[in-house]
């Protein structure tokens, strides 16, 4: 085991200090040092999208960042933003048109879906496609998805 | 089967039932709040990881573990000759599968590996990390064997024999022979022969396989967080081989984030996890990568099928032959064996169409593979897509339009009860109501019409379809049968809490399918109270009724069914209560919305919550010759047929680039016939992810392996699934053909659309290419596939 | 899997970095973005005793116009160069090629540099500086260098990087009015590896072509220049018969190595219908 190195970081408005494995990444460490388990890893290679998470304001895979390179940094995950209210009407289209089954891709599909619409207010069904086409779904065909995230875009433009 | 006051579920007044609610569970899954079995942290819990195979077949020699032992932060590290000793071998083979063999399974390979990946050395350690550092500094010497890696030529007489004790690499045939096809053949103004092959894939559930294994020696109790779909088959499978007492071991899977028939089976690994908190006296989590995934979750589809059909020039089916071949891994799966998939080829092809000669022939071989078996639509996406394939090339021969060609030989909605051609009774299905109804929803002329004009333009579009019926509710034929401890029944508790809330729990499992909204929802029905007055408890051996868990589509029309028969009961017992305290006679009264109202007028009486409170805080107010129930379990399983047959048609209309070989899916439809939809939205949904499924296996997974049994693509890079940019919106509609085993009249939802995808896919695919005379039956349906079929290279 | 254990040091200073590569040859690896660096070692396909992270150094960062170039830190992510202006009015060529690269969480991350210094066979922008005639900029013990594009890229996963060396920024000439520029790729999911890529630049004076550079990726171990393609379209108007003539070159200029999923014949095809479908509409 190799010499801890003092992480410093503020996660989801928390400050946390912790000394961790330079090879500890970035999910990891929010699933079991700081007991935050609702990132999820799927892949450990950067594919299916399952860790998506934001640092330093950006959606980027959990499991290609370090943790030690969040140190100085902020982390939100699927709980801050859940808790702070910021994606609540993204998650009340997800739960009316049932957008999640097994609940494995939801964060990242949520925190994709987040940053998506930060991006581009009225994205069409097949930008909606492009923008999630980085995280996997297996139970859901993603056509749901899809729906909850033009429905969230609409109501947020006043289009009912 | 009606409530004792003879009231069916569905004349229920504010039913659920076919109302799409939300589900109850999803709310904590969008916080992130799930709880999933690696998100179990248990004091003291070690991990283990494995040192697994990197040969397909191998002699052992030598195992070298005292490095790793010493490693830093490593606890304990086993052999299989080790945890032999503790965990006993098993035999997946099913006595209902005639002649099957198998030979016993330890759970890691003890003088031999035979398959890439094959578990060999467990090592426990603090950390993940630090198990897999220890793995590095072990030394296993092997020496390297012949292989059987082909199913063409494992069954030559040269071939490498995997296991000494048998002449042969044959695991199991089956031959099923109705009528006399060789005269029908002969007769025939039209006789069709094609070869087509399916790709090895797999499962690749986002949530791969985990276990935290937790032996109590004090207490003599091992408890398990298990990521399953069949937690009580579980604890009789742990009992059996870690000689413990069912009663003492317990189960838990919360969520489960996605199985698909692959978590519902015997692995060695897992086995080998619970076997080591045993033996240490520890909790013990596993959880299989990514990379471990691919070598050791089952594989599925592996099948060469030589198919041939016989037709009148008028259209009629004559006949129907079939040579199915698959290769399995070198054992079959626990305990519910890799013979199904053949089995159910076997009962399926042919299925819609009303013929009287039917020949299949199934053989599996063992192969030096990773084992397969049940993953979702088990043998039906191949059944179908032979089927189905050669129905679209006779009817091309004869120039017949292929849904006229289907209508003629579909067995008639009347027609019924009836039995499939390999003589499975059938009770009612709807081929001609859902052909009617999607060829409504398609745009079929429109499509057609197009289609000649755009290949004027050197643009190929087509149009495909594919029919089927598909295996649901299967009863204790299935499995029990064979003596597998798999549980054919199901149950369902319902308890009334003292504020008129109901605890429900049930035996069927949730993996994000929608079980427990299902149950909320049956049971708001039969009861009367709103579904936000209710908590549905599932995935606890414990804490739930005895069953058999959520596979085969039986989740809904079983579990449901136990639902609503303890609905019912719970509901006569409020109103035996209520009719004492309003001094009514009970049939006068109902529940609707939490109250007790006249049956007549619908007037509120009185809250369910003052009855819960009467009956627990004020018995003395009661007579004393009452004694009131506000617990009711009920049971079911469907008695008169095998299985609940449900039957679907679907159509994908694509374009091919002919300069590129991509496909681009335009659109698919899908009409599905799963008798009552209890919620709509849900089982759109399911239909919807298995299409998608099917679209993969179709287009895109496949595992690819070299002659040396290795795995070229074991990582999501590499192993192509569906994302979410390439498909296509998919419209589904429904006719309903209730069953009339159970009240509810359900059958199951959940795999249909992986069975008929692929075909209707490779149906629109030799439609779009018809311009080229060429034929692709080889899936998936590559670039490189369709570019070399058409000459471009 | 979990990647073998390694130390880890931020250097505060691009000196500093280039002290500790050259102190820990052969043991060290650079983090920038990471991207592709950390799923070899989640794999334990690479196992350094250190890791080196150079995100801190800012000056290794930004895209500046400097006359009639652009230069692009080697540490510039991918999605601050897709947001660019100066990118997109200056450089267009790398501005079609970046939607291109993965995802969004991929490019919040991945540098520029760091896909230079990768070289993969399959990746969009090595081929996409050979096309542009860019220079490489690389600083080691030794002081600096600049490389040209099309001499950086040696073999599989290879380039001309010694020891201890750092690519710092690449230098990308800007367009002009008569530049005409193709960009586009094959693969069979959105964000995937290419099948099969194609970067071109040219000067088109009065419809007559002039230096085109015609690169393909993810056919060979590196990107590649067609050169005898390059020879017939070169100093003419580009009619149907030279276009012609030029795809068949392809046959000479390239020698594709199949993959998993594309056989020689696969990816040879899908070049000659790249610069069908891309040239095409050059012909005026």
């Amino acid at each position: 085991m190799s010499k801890l190195v003092q992480v410093t970081t503020s996660v989801n408005g928390e400050n946390v200090s912790r000394g961790v494995e330079p090879r500890t990444n970035l999910v990891d460490f929010v699933r079991y040092d700081l007991e935050l388990t609702g990132s999820h890893v799927g892949c450990e290679h950067g594919v299916c999208g399952a860790c998506t998470i934001r640092l330093n304001g950006n959606i980027v895979r959990g499991c290609l960042v370090l943790a030690v390179q969040a140190d100085g940094g902020t982390v939100e995950t699927i709980e801050g933003l859940s808790e702070s209210g910021k994606i609540s009407d993204l998650q009340d289209s997800f739960l009316s048109r049932n957008a999640g089954q097994c609940g494995s891709c939801t964060p990242g599909m949520l925190l994709t879906a987040d940053a998506l619409l930060e991006e581009n207010k009225k994205p069409t069904r097949t930008e909606i496609r492009e923008y999630i086409s980085g995280n996997y779904c297996r139970c859901t065909g993603y056509e749901a998805i899809v729906d909850a995230i033009e429905t969230t875009s609409k109501k947020r433009q006043g289009e009912g | 089967m009606a409530g004792s006051n003879g009231l069916s579920i569905h004349d229920r007044p504010n039913s659920y039932i076919g109302r799409s609610v939300p589900r109850p569970n999803l709310s904590r899954l969008l916080k992130g709040r799930g709880s999933y079995a690696d998100d179990v942290k248990l004091p003291r819990m070690l991990h283990v990881a494995f040192l697994r195979s990197s040969l397909a077949h191998a002699e052992i020699i030598k195992i070298e573990t005292d490095k790793a032992s010493a490693a830093s932060g490593v606890v304990a590290v086993f052999t299989g000759k080790e945890l032999a000793e503790v965990c006993s071998p098993w035999v997946g083979v099913v006595t209902h599968l005639e002649g099957m063999r198998s030979p016993p399974q330890d759970v890691l390979a003890v003088d031999r590996v035979r398959w890439q990946g094959e578990p060999v050395v467990a090592v426990v350690a603090q950390a993940r990390a630090l198990a897999e550092d220890a793995i590095e500094l072990i030394e296993v010497k092997y020496k390297e064997l012949p292989l059987a890696v082909n199913m063409k030529t494992a069954l030559d007489a040269d071939a490498e024999v995997i296991h000494k004790d048998y002449e042969n690499n044959l695991c199991w045939e089956r031959n099923v022979n109705v009528g006399d096809v060789k005269s029908a053949f002969a007769e025939a103004d039209v006789v069709i022969e094609e070869e087509f092959q399916f790709g090895r894939h797999t499962g690749v559930t986002l949530e791969s396989r985990s276990i935290v294994a937790d032996y109590d020696p004090g207490e003599e109790m091992l408890t398990l967080y298990q990521s399953t779909q069949a937690p009580h088959m579980m604890q009789a499978l742990f009992a059996k081989h870690l000689q413990l007492e069912e009663h003492k071991i317990r189960i838990i899977c919360r969520d489960v984030g996605g199985a698909f028939g692959l978590k519902a089976h015997a692995y060695g690994d897992e086995f080998a996890t619970v076997a080591i908190s045993k033996i240490l006296g520890r909790p013990v989590k596993f959880v299989a990568d990514r990379m471990e995934s691919f070598l050791a979750d089952i594989h599925a589809r592996d099948h060469v099928v030589k198919g041939k059909i016989g037709v009148s020039k008028a259209g009629k089916i004559l006949a129907i032959e079939i040579d199915d071949l698959t290769g399995i891994g070198p054992y079959s799966v626990y305990p519910r064996s890799s013979g199904m998939e053949v089995n159910q080829i076997c009962n399926l092809t042919g299925g819609p169409y009303k013929f009287e000669n039917y020949k299949a022939r199934g053989r599996v071989v063992f192969l030096n593979k990773p084992p397969m078996c049940q993953y979702r639509a088990v043998g039906h996406p191949i059944a179908i897509t032979v089927t189905e394939g050669l129905v679209e090339m006779a009817a091309s021969a004869i120039d017949m339009e292929s849904m006229e060609m289907r209508k003629l030989n579909m067995v008639a909605d009347d027609d019924y009860p009836n039995k499939t051609v390999s003589g499975i009774p059938v009770e009612n299905l709807s081929h001609q109501a859902s052909t009617d109804k999607l060829m409504e929803m398609v745009n079929y002329d429109e499509i057609r019409d197009e289609q000649k004009k755009l290949r004027q333009e050197g643009i190929f579009r087509g149009v495909g379809f594919a029919a089927l019926i598909e295996v649901t509710n299967p009863g204790p034929a299935f499995y029990g049968v064979g003596g597998a401890p798999i549980s054919a029944q199901d149950g369902c508790s319902v308890k009334l809490d003292a504020k008129g809330n109901l605890i429900v729990g049930t035996s069927i499992t949730e993996q994000g399918q929608g079980a427990e909204s299902v149950i909320s929802q049956v049971v708001a029905t039969a009861v009367g109270i709103t579904p936000d007055k209710i908590k549905v408890i599932s995935g606890d051996t414990e804490n739930t009724p005895y069953g058999g868990g959520t596979w085969a589509s039986r989740g809904t029309g079983i579990g449901g069914e136990a639902a609503a028969k303890a609905g019912k009961v719970i509901r006569d017992s409020i109103l035996d209560v209520a009719g004492i305290l309003l001094q009514n006679e009970p049939s006068t009264l109902d529940i609707q919305n939490n109250q007790v109202v006249n049956k007549s007028d619908g007037a509120e009486r009185m809250s369910v919550a003052e009855i819960g409170r009467v009956v627990y805080y004020r018995g003395d107010t009661l007579p004393k010759d009452f004694q009131a129930e506000m617990m009711a379990v009920q049971h079911y399983f469907p008695k008169s047929y095998p299985f609940a047959f449900t039957n679907s048609v679907h159509c994908s209309h694509l374009e091919v680039d002919v300069n590129t070989g991509f496909i681009k899916l335009l659109k698919h439809w899908a009409v599905e016939d799963c008798g009552t939809v209890i919620n709509p939205q849900n089982v759109d949904d399911q239909v919807r992810g298995g299409v998608v499924q099917g679209i993969g296996g179709a287009l895109y997974e496949e595992c690819i392996y070299n002659d040396q049994g290795q795995l070229l693509n074991g990582n999501l890079a590499d192993y192509l699934v569906p994302m979410s940019a390439e498909l296509p919106d998919i419209v589904v509609g429904h006719v309903e053909s209730k069953t009339f085993e159970s009240d509810l009249g359900a059958k199951g939802a959940g795999e249909a659309g992986t069975a008929g995808a692929p075909g209707a896919i490779m149906n629109a695919l030799n439609d779009a290419l018809m311009p080229f005379d060429v034929r692709l039956t080889r899936q998936p349906f590559t670039p490189q596939k369709v570019l070399e079929a058409i000459g471009k290279i | 899997m979990k990647p073998a254990a390694f130390s880890y040091v931020k250097p505060a200073t691009l000196g500093e970095a280039l002290g500790l590569l050259s102190k820990h040859s052969g043991d060290a690896q650079i983090l920038a973005g990471g991207q592709s660096l950390v799923p070899t070692l989640n794999m334990r396909l690479s196992a350094p005793d250190l890791l080196v992270d150079i995100n801190g150094l800012d000056e290794l960062s930004g895209v500046k116009l400097e006359g009639n170039h652009i230069r692009i830190g080697a540490l510039t992510r991918h999605v601050d160069i897709e947001n660019s202006s100066v990118i997109a009015e200056h450089c267009p060529l790398i501005a079609l090629a970046m939607p291109h690269i993965a995802h969004p969480a991929i490019r919040n991350r991945g540098t520029f540099g760091g896909s230079i210094a990768l070289a993969d066979p399959a990746a969009e922008l090595p081929a996409c500086i050979c096309a542009l005639e860019a220079k490489i900029e690389v600083v080691g013990k030794g002081g600096e260098r600049k490389i040209a594009a099309k001499d950086f890229f040696k073999n599989l996963f290879d380039t001309d990087l010694k020891d201890g060396e750092i690519v710092t920024a690449v230098e990308v000439p800007v367009v002009t009015p008569k530049t005409k520029l193709a960009f586009d790729e094959l693969s069979r999911r959105h964000g995937d590896y290419a099948m099969a890529g194609l970067a071109v630049t040219a000067k088109m004076d009065d419809k007559k072509i002039e230096n085109i550079n015609i690169c393909f990726f993810a056919i060979s171990a590196t990107p590649v220049l067609a050169e005898g393609a390059a020879k017939i379209l070169n100093n003419g108007i580009m009619n149907d018969g030279s276009l012609k003539k030029a795809i068949e070159q392809l046959e000479s200029d390239l020698d594709p190595l199949p993959d998993l999923y594309a056989s020689s014949a696969l990816k040879m095809h899908y070049a000659k219908e790249l610069l069908k479908r891309n040239l095409g509409n050059w012909i005026s």
